[in-house]
């Protein structure tokens, strides 16, 4: 993209100032073993379970790791500001595959692993690169270059309060049907109390309408067209409109995880429709309904049922990075089974089979998840978002018709709306030289 | 060597080039690079080399609904908490003005929401807002009021939008017109009690009036700033539901940092620059004309 000297050195010069500071604590490392790593990591519940254990590393290898973290929508402008300037100094770094994978492969910012990995030099065999599963390894490689080593999976469920369902005599939705028809039995919005949440925020609403949008029949993209606007996809946002404007909390248009997750938590909805992930702020000390979760398997729709299973989250490095070798060290550790169990134990998800034979993982987590991983994992759709460079924008646009669903209740005229966004996502694709 | 009497010689150069220096680096280099970016077609998603475009960029934002979403949303914003900033401000100035028992402590308590932190200040708010746990629509309910949506709809998003920014502002108007207060001359105000003028004439007729070059600066300082508000709308919003509470500064960080579009950023931007730099024009022209 940015290939001539002369682009090189105008992109240089705008983003010099931004840098200046970092350019100041860039003091060039060349001995081996006395490196310090830069690590760049996302908030997420990965990072809280490796931070405490980075001195074992230390110990253990002599290479010094500085960890920094950042909220991801401020991670994604962070590090590419950085990349772009060509005056990265980060040797590892917390990347989304499938929101930032295309552009930052496409800007050839990720060392490609293969070498490290099919080198038995630089990683033992037990280390377990076949530990992973096909979908993951497919997530986080372009054009058989791999980009990153997966860390934690995620998938959707539906978590619903067990009391008020054995109350009310009613069993874990298996169909949308179901789901629409127990969000309206325990909806009692006099007494402040919501059938159903689930993401209304514009951007943040995609991942989990996707879902909705894959068992009405429906997708983002096929063959390098956006299909939003076709009848099942129109079915779907009217559907996830209609249900969130009857029978969900006010407010939710304005609504992404946390909001979500913090109305679940304090006991004012029956159910909430999100990534697995996030059980954990629903077993904490503060959740008022921890003990009485439930958790099931996305319920079937008219097209059976696929609902979304992805890697969220996977360890880089930077094709800048001065220190290469140690940094797969580092990745290699982060990635390896032993932290990944360290990690499940501690209520994450992780992107490897073997956590989930572990004796003493199964004898831990969370049964009802145990479960839907299991039966997630077959029938799963390997993405939750529209698969393309310009994403971000593409969620932007498709995110204001799933608002404009919920505002109306799934009575504005979602055709047209649909058709726009359509129209409007395939002018990125085209811009990217996605389309077709 | 000689280098004493060349500095001598050249004092006058010498002493302000730092500050010359730093204005060019920070101030005036980005504005010319914004601009100049902004007739480019840099961008992170298409393949191919940046090349100079002309006035593309500007020509696609005007073709743009939320380019004009983005504008009316900005104005909108900006004129209802200026507004309001500005009469509750001077009333407030206007009753500090006298002495009374624990001035000080009114004066102090005032002060606070201005060194309080946009971030934090957002964060407590949005808590506030939310229409099921929230503080304000159990409050609204204790006096039998129902309850409102506040953030999440389309037509109360920019009022409560507004309203903390009010609340964080309105101080800063009152110490402005304090400080103009204290200046005023005391002939006029004899002048009237002689003749008998009611303390709400006196207000009116005399101390406003006087007081007007005083309350366009107030203003012209608080429009630049709520023109550009980012923070809070950032922290509470981002812009949603929908695009309702995205106003020019939100759509320009969307456009670079979001979709990494950075020459159509840069276009809304310089935008953005013209339109604050109108309003400071406009406000500064009017403040002339009042001087006598």
């Amino acid at each position: 993209m940015l290939r001539t000297k002369q682009n090189r050195w105008r992109t240089g010069l705008g983003l010099a100032m931004l840098l200046a500071v970092a350019l100041l604590v860039n003091l060039p490392v060349s001995q081996a073993e006395n490196v310090t790593l830069r690590f760049v990591a996302a908030n997420h519940p990965f990072y809280d379970v490796i931070k405490p254990l980075l001195p074992e590393f230390e110990k253990q290898t002599g290479i010094k790791v500085r960890a920094e973290n950042y909220e991801e929508n401020q991670l994604t402008p962070k590090l590419t500001v950085e990349f772009t300037s060509n005056a990265s100094t980060i040797d590892v770094f917390m990347t989304r595959p499938l929101q930032e994978g295309k552009l930052f492969s496409r800007n050839k910012w990720y060392e490609p692993l293969n070498r490290y990995i099919n080198d038995r030099k630089k990683t033992p065999a037990r280390w377990g690169w076949s530990d992973f599963p096909k979908s993951a390894v497919q997530a986080v490689t372009h054009q058989g270059s791999i980009g990153a080593v997966p860390i934690v999976t995620e998938w959707q469920v539906v978590f619903y309060r067990k009391d008020l369902f054995q109350q009310a005599k009613l069993k874990a939705p298996k169909t949308l049907e179901e789901l629409e028809a127990a969000a309206a039995k325990l909806n009692n919005p006099a007494g402040e109390f919501y059938g159903i949440v689930s993401r209304g925020q514009r951007g943040a609403a995609v991942t989990q309408f996707s879902s909705y949008l894959y068992n009405f029949g429906g997708d983002f993209i096929k063959d390098g067209k956006c299909v939003i606007d076709s009848p099942e996809a129109v079915k779907a946002f009217k559907y996830y409109g209609k249900l969130l404007k009857n029978y969900g909390p006010p407010g939710v248009t304005n609504m992404s995880w946390p909001q979500a997750q913090a109305l679940f938590a304090s006991g004012k909805v029956a159910m909430w429709t999100d990534a697995s992930v996030l059980i954990a702020g629903l077993l904490d000390e503060k959740s008022k309904v921890a003990d009485k979760i439930g958790v099931a398997l996305f319920p079937a729709g008219p097209a059976g049922n696929h609902p979304f299973m992805i890697v969220p989250w996977s360890l880089a490095i930077p094709a800048q990075s001065r220190n290469k070798e140690a940094a797969w060290k580092f990745v290699q550790w982060a990635a390896s089974k032993e932290i990944a169990k360290k990690a499940q134990l501690a209520g994450l998800t992780m992107a490897r089979n073997s956590v989930w034979t572990d004796k003493e993982v199964l004898a831990k987590i969370q049964p009802d998840l145990a479960l839907t991983a299991k039966q997630t994992g077959p029938i799963a759709t390997p993405y939750d978002r529209p698969l393309m460079t310009a994403v971000v924008e593409a969620r932007d646009i498709i995110g204001d018709v799933i608002v404009k669903a919920i505002e109306t209740g799934g009575n504005a005229d979602i055709e047209s709306l649909a058709k726009a966004a359509a129209k409007g996502v395939d002018a990125l694709l085209d811009k990217a030289g996605e389309g077709k | 060597m000689n280098i004493n009497r060349f500095v001598e010689r050249n004092l006058r150069w010498i002493f302000p080039l730092p500050a010359a220096t730093f204005i060019i680096l920070m101030l005036v280099f980005p504005v010319l690079y914004t601009f100049y970016v902004s007739l480019t077609n840099w961008d992170m998603i298409s393949s191919g080399a940046v090349s100079f475009v002309g006035l593309d960029n500007y020509l696609a934002m005007l073709k743009e609904p939320r380019f004009y979403n983005a504008i009316g949303l900005t104005f909108y914003f900006t004129l209802l908490a200026v507004g309001l900033e500005t009469v509750f401000g001077v009333i407030i100035a206007l009753i500090l003005n006298r002495e009374f028992r624990g001035k000080n402590l009114v004066k102090f308590i005032l002060l606070l929401p201005l060194v309080a932190t946009p971030v934090a200040i957002g964060l407590s708010w949005t808590l506030f807002y939310e229409p099921t746990i929230g503080l304000a629509n159990y409050a609204l309910k204790l006096l039998g009021i129902p309850g409102l949506k506040w953030l999440a709809s389309n037509a109360t998003v920019i009022p409560s939008l507004a309203l903390v920014d009010i609340w964080q502002w309105t101080p800063m108007i009152s110490l402005i017109v304090l400080a103009g207060l204290a200046g005023l001359p005391q002939d006029p105000y004899e002048a009237a009690i002689v003749d008998g003028a009611r303390p709400l004439q006196v207000v009116r007729h005399i101390t406003l009036p006087l007081l007007r070059p005083t309350i366009l600066i107030a203003v012209a300082l608080r429009s630049i700033d709520a023109l550009k508000t980012f923070d809070i709308i950032y922290v509470m919003t981002s812009g949603g539901p929908g695009f309702a509470s995205e106003t020019l500064n939100i759509y320009a960080y969307s456009l670079s940092f979001g979709y990494f579009r950075f020459g159509a950023a840069s276009a809304s931007l310089v935008a953005l620059f013209a339109i604050v730099l109108g309003c400071c024009v406009i406000l500064l022209k009017m403040r002339k004309s009042q001087e006598l």
